[in-house]
């Protein structure tokens, strides 16, 4: 089972794609654009559709998704945390 | 790929994939006359919508091209038009009259309510029995006006929903149809990768034209940093972060190979064959008005957590690859591809998949939300009222 997915290797976040994802985890990530898998752990609880990061990010560091800048970081996340609105920000506007 | 579909061929040459009679309000004030011709003709479909008095300028030739434009629709057979008095219920009349489609308009001022309802309403029947006998004829797939617009995104629609549509797109540029997509605001964050796409340096500085207009727009009306409104409270519930992150998901519906020909103003009809940009809202309802005002006779609406929407004359097809939306709102999803997202089927099969369903809707399938009469009809101001 593919349990997340991210577009591009370069990328610092992947996208939960199934219900019920529990801390302890080992995930399966699927690369979309080469169409091969990783495998990484996952720290928190991550519903449906959320991020789990893929490295540890500091604050100011740039969060990438699609391969490109999706925003910046504004909590400390590790490797397996659940990355969205708590911890990342948008830079524009 | 079907290179042909049965559609309706109007005056004007212009081929539609529905037959509607619709009775047009040129005002909020006719809404009340228009349900009532609607209601005493089973068939006709009124339009109501909440505007038309005391617009001026720019919003006011908006709103009279959003109307001509519905109307103008070949999707659209026939017109009844009523308005509160008869001027601009001519302009609205002679803008759709130059199709060559059968139109008339009424004006409620003189006559009232009662005696404007029994007229329409004796135009409206004739209309509705005259294009009740037309035929669907054997068209060919360049002649398919195709728009998108995405809703209630989440993740899943940047990895699943949206690239189908592009791999779908890209089929149908090399086949030569007219395409749109627009949603200005909500390529914030990928707006360089839209400029890398356009045809050539015009095309290119347009774009970027209106998309820094609107950016102006939004600094200069907003209270915080927009992180309730753009994304949405959905977008967020759906795990979409920032701005930035939802754009990228918005941009994959281009494809990868189709070419940005072109930038139309809202509800502005495309001069010809392509992919064309139009400068507009990112809400659903507005953005499909415009594109249905545009011309654009079949939607893609990829949507992630689960947007119902529809329009009274353009057929949405709603496309879906997150698994709990396809499972839990399945009766509003047409074309469910969240297969991807377990590497059951490929994007070409997904593409695929999506333009069987097109073609199934464009030779009479009812789409979700025709089925549950989702006739979401919103047109887009730009400024105050007189």
């Amino acid at each position: 089972m593919i349990h997340c997915v991210l577009h591009d290797p370069k990328d610092s976040v992947a996208v939960v794609v199934v219900e019920g994802i529990k801390a302890g985890q080992t995930l399966t990530g699927l690369i979309l654009d080469e169409d091969r898998t990783i495998t990484l752990p996952c720290t928190q609880d991550i519903p449906l559709g959320h991020k789990v990061a893929l490295k540890d990010m500091k604050v100011g560091d740039t969060v990438i998704k699609y391969g490109v800048d999706i925003g910046k970081v504004v909590a400390p996340i590790s490797t397996g945390q659940h990355a969205h609105v708590h911890n990342i920000k948008t830079k524009r506007w | 790929m079907q290179t042909k579909f049965w559609g309706y061929r109007r005056e004007n040459g212009r081929v539609g994939v529905r037959n509607h009679v619709i009775i047009l309000p040129v005002d909020d004030l006719s809404n009340a006359a228009c349900e009532a011709v609607a209601n005493n003709i089973k068939g006709t479909l009124a339009i109501p919508h909440p505007y038309g008095r005391l617009q001026f300028g720019a919003d006011l030739d908006l709103h009279f091209r959003t109307l001509i434009g519905t109307g103008s629709n070949p999707n659209v057979a026939a017109v009844v038009v009523i308005g509160i008095e008869e001027g601009w219920t001519k302009k609205v009349v002679d803008g759709i009259a130059a199709t060559g489609k059968p139109v008339t308009g009424f004006g409620i001022e003189l006559h009232g309510d009662h005696d404007t309802i029994m007229r329409a309403s004796k135009v409206a029947r004739g209309y509705l029995q005259s294009c009740s006998e037309l035929q669907r004829v054997e068209c060919k797939l360049n002649e398919l006006w195709v728009s998108t617009k995405c809703g209630e995104s989440d993740t899943t629609s940047g990895c699943g929903a949206n690239p189908t549509v592009g791999d779908a797109f890209d089929k149908l540029y090399g086949a030569g149809c007219t395409l749109v997509f627009g949603e200005t605001t909500e390529l914030t964050g990928g707006e360089q990768i839209v400029a890398a796409r356009c045809r050539d340096d015009k095309v290119r500085k347009e774009f970027m034209r209106v998309f820094d207009r609107y950016q102006e727009v939004i600094n200069r009306h907003k209270t915080t940093d927009l992180s309730d409104s753009q994304p949405t409270k959905g977008n967020i519930a759906g795990g979409l972060t920032t701005i930035e992150e939802k754009a990228l998901g918005n941009i994959q519906k281009i494809g990868r190979k189709c070419l940005v020909d072109g930038v139309l103003d809202k509800a502005e009809m495309p001069t010809g064959p392509g992919l064309w940009f139009m400068d507009s809202s990112s809400a659903a309802a507005e953005m499909v008005t415009l594109c249905a005002a545009s011309g654009y006779v079949v939607h893609f609406f990829p949507t992630g957590q689960g947007n119902v929407i529809g329009n009274p004359i353009l057929p949405v097809i709603k496309i879906c690859a997150n698994p709990r939306t396809v499972r839990t709102m399945s009766e509003h999803v047409d074309v469910d591809t969240s297969g991807l997202l377990q590497r059951e089927i490929t994007m070409d099969q997904a593409g695929d998949k999506l333009l069987d369903m097109m073609f199934r809707t464009a030779n009479g399938r009812l789409t979700a939300a025709e089925a549950l009469g989702h006739r979401e009809f919103v047109m887009t101001r730009l400024y105050e009222s007189a």
